[in-house]
């Protein structure tokens, strides 16, 4: 077991209004969260933005006390002792402020210096791993100057330099165009091959989630809501399919099909669904059949537009779970 | 789209969602404990558990070095510029002052005040602006996920900024002197009086910057600093009244500025000189432990 997390809370106080910020009650963040993660395995964090996944890594990193419970990784309490964290983790956080000023090169060698690295072995760590990452050609030009993506991109090498067996990594891909992300999965999986390298992550974006995440907890305001394989998650929806249906004019109501239809949009649309003209319904395989065979004929299909039919993703486990009805737009799909 | 037999337990109960309220959901918990190796008595597998060895801390002076480097490469983007303008802005209130006081002592410390000023404007002014936009901002993390002790990460980034005061101070000194005819045989204090002026004020900088629960808050204190050395360092003590002099005396950057100003005479009194550097030396040595503490307590919340 890398890392065992037992009954976590984490709650910040209740911000004073002052003039122009009302006042903002006090958010559980964490409220008994509950984890185990195995070693060698990605393991994922997910849920819409403000469930607490950040302040779940944070507490997991020693950056942030919690109230109560207790983190333990690699065999180290580390609510009793936070700063040992830096001794057995690589994290990546959201921010880059910190690297900002500095070259790619300059980061990469200094964050592993100061990863405890001597002078040789930093610079070949960091000519590794600039390696590794493609990031060559923008080497000797400040991160502040670089798009988004390639920011990023700087910010994983300077997280993945220097050996870690855990590594911590918060939306290590936001921002970034597939051959940059191709580049960060395939460096995590070579750590993870070679040195049986754990590591958690957090994303919100749904698609990754289900390739790259061996286990993954869904997260929904500061509790675990689900946790198991992707493929074990979408197993609980597994017996609906998910239909959109796009309309380039108003529906025939008058249809009483397309009647029945708009009233299961709407209960998915309380549940984060589509809307307007666009609607989302979660149905049984033969359900899904019959609408399409409503949609595709007569007056309904003059005023259609596209339709989608497609198995479920683990958007749909996190709404049939019972996520937020109006959070689902904090998870990406694309 | 098949139904996967090994979930018709759990999905039993989720029957309802998609169509009818999804929201109906599972209860909660029950999903998580689906953990493997989770199974009932997680604690004892975990007391079995051998901690695993911790990797090397980095040392103090590497770590110092390394950050030290950094921030200095930092220069080449962001400082210069704003160093120009520190320099400017001492040799313009020189040559202002230059028609209210007439050589002798008075002379003396506008220069050795425009000259400290300087180190004041970068070490403490830009030192809080960056520490407290590094706090705001969660910079701070990376810092404090990397085993380097705190005094590395304070006492690196106050070297760089200390640093970067050199070439200003030492032109507006030169420009000083010429303008006011005062002698540049002693000028060599300034190796003495910018490494300690600059520390004691980087320190004060970063611990400002680090305390500072917001970070506009931050960068007044440094405005606020800055301003303060100029007008207590620059405006000749003779002319102020009493409570401002006590200011004047609590202001580290007052005794750079008087070692230096000391420094014109013809024979200067090299023991108050060195009195003068001690007391920086002492605040530096203060004031930079401050902003280690500072730095301990917000890095970890």
């Amino acid at each position: 077991m890398v890392c065992t997390v037992r009954g976590l809370v984490k709650t910040y106080p209740a911000a004073r209004g002052r003039r122009g910020a009302p006042a903002t009650p006090a958010v559980r963040a964490s409220d008994g969260i509950d984890l185990d993660v195995v070693r060698g395995e990605v393991f994922g964090l997910l849920g819409p933005n403000g469930a607490g996944k950040s302040t779940l890594v944070r507490q997991l990193t020693g950056l942030l006390r919690p109230d109560e419970g207790r983190v333990r990784v690699l065999g180290h309490d580390l609510v009793r002792h936070p700063e040992r964290a830096a001794r057995l983790l690589g994290y990546l956080g959201q921010d880059s402020t910190a690297l900002d000023e500095l070259t790619v090169s300059l980061a990469a060698e200094t964050t592993a210096r100061l990863r405890g690295l001597e002078t040789r072995p930093a610079r070949a760590a960091r000519d590794a791993v600039i390696e590794e990452l493609g990031l060559g050609e923008v080497a000797g030009r400040p991160l502040k100057k670089l798009s988004g993506g390639q920011r990023r991109l700087a910010c994983v090498a300077a997280a993945l330099v220097g050996e870690r067996p855990l590594l911590v990594l918060d939306e290590p891909t936001s921002g970034m165009d597939p051959v940059a992300r191709r580049a960060v999965w395939a460096a995590v999986d070579r750590r993870r091959a070679e040195r049986g390298v754990t590591v958690v992550l957090v994303t919100h974006n749904v698609i990754e989630a289900e390739t790259v995440l061996d286990r993954v907890a869904v997260l929904d305001r500061g509790r675990v809501i689900a946790c198991d394989t992707p493929a074990g998650l979408k197993a609980l929806v597994a017996d609906e399919v998910r239909l959109e249906l796009v309309w380039r004019t108003e529906p025939p109501l008058d249809v009483p099909e397309v009647a029945a239809l708009r009233k299961a949009a709407e209960a998915c649309r309380a549940a984060g669904g589509g809307s307007g003209r666009r609607w989302t319904l979660r149905l049984p395989p033969d359900d899904a059949r019959a609408a399409i065979a409503t949609v595709t004929g007569g007056p309904a299909f003059a005023a259609l537009d596209d339709f989608t039919l497609a198995t479920p993703s683990l958007e749909d486990v996190y709404l049939a779970l019972g996520g937020r009805a109006e959070g689902a737009d904090g998870l990406v799909k694309a | 789209m098949s139904v996967m037999p090994a979930v018709s337990g759990v999905s039993g109960t989720t029957g309802v969602p998609g169509v009818s309220g999804a929201s109906a959901g599972l209860p909660g918990a029950s999903g998580v404990s689906g953990m493997p190796g989770a199974s009932g008595d997680a604690d004892a597998g975990e007391a079995g558990d051998m901690p695993a060895p911790l990797a090397a801390r980095a040392r103090l002076f590497p770590a110092l070095v390394a950050v030290y480097r950094a921030q200095l490469s930092r220069a080449r983007v962001a400082r210069i510029p704003l160093l120009f303008v520190a320099t400017f802005q001492s040799i313009g209130i020189m040559i202002l002052m230059r028609g209210v006081v007439d050589g002798g002592s008075e002379a003396r410390s506008v220069v050795a005040g425009s000259s400290v000023l300087v180190v004041a404007f970068v070490a403490l002014n830009l030192l809080a602006q960056y520490f407290g936009q590094l706090r705001a901002s969660g910079g701070l993390d990376h810092y404090a996920t990397l085993p380097v002790p705190p005094s590395a990460v304070v006492l690196g980034a106050a070297a760089a900024y200390a640093s970067f005061t050199v070439p200003g101070t030492a032109v507006t000194a030169v420009m000083g002197s010429l303008l006011f005819q005062l002698p540049m045989a002693n000028l060599w204090i300034l190796l003495a009086v910018i490494p300690l002026s600059g520390a004691a004020l980087a320190g004060l900088g970063a611990a400002l910057g680090l305390l500072a629960p917001r970070q506009e808050l931050a960068t007044l204190c440094g405005q606020l600093g800055m301003s303060a050395a100029l007008l207590l360092g620059v405006l000749p003590a003779a002319r102020m009244p009493q409570v401002v002099s006590y200011a004047r005396d609590l202001l580290p950057s007052t005794y750079g500025v008087e070692a230096l100003a000391r420094s014109f005479d013809g024979q200067p009194d090299w023991w108050a000189v060195c009195a003068d550097l001690g007391v920086c030396a002492g605040v530096a040595v203060v004031s930079l432990a401050a902003a280690t503490w500072a730095y301990r307590r917000a890095a970890v919340r």
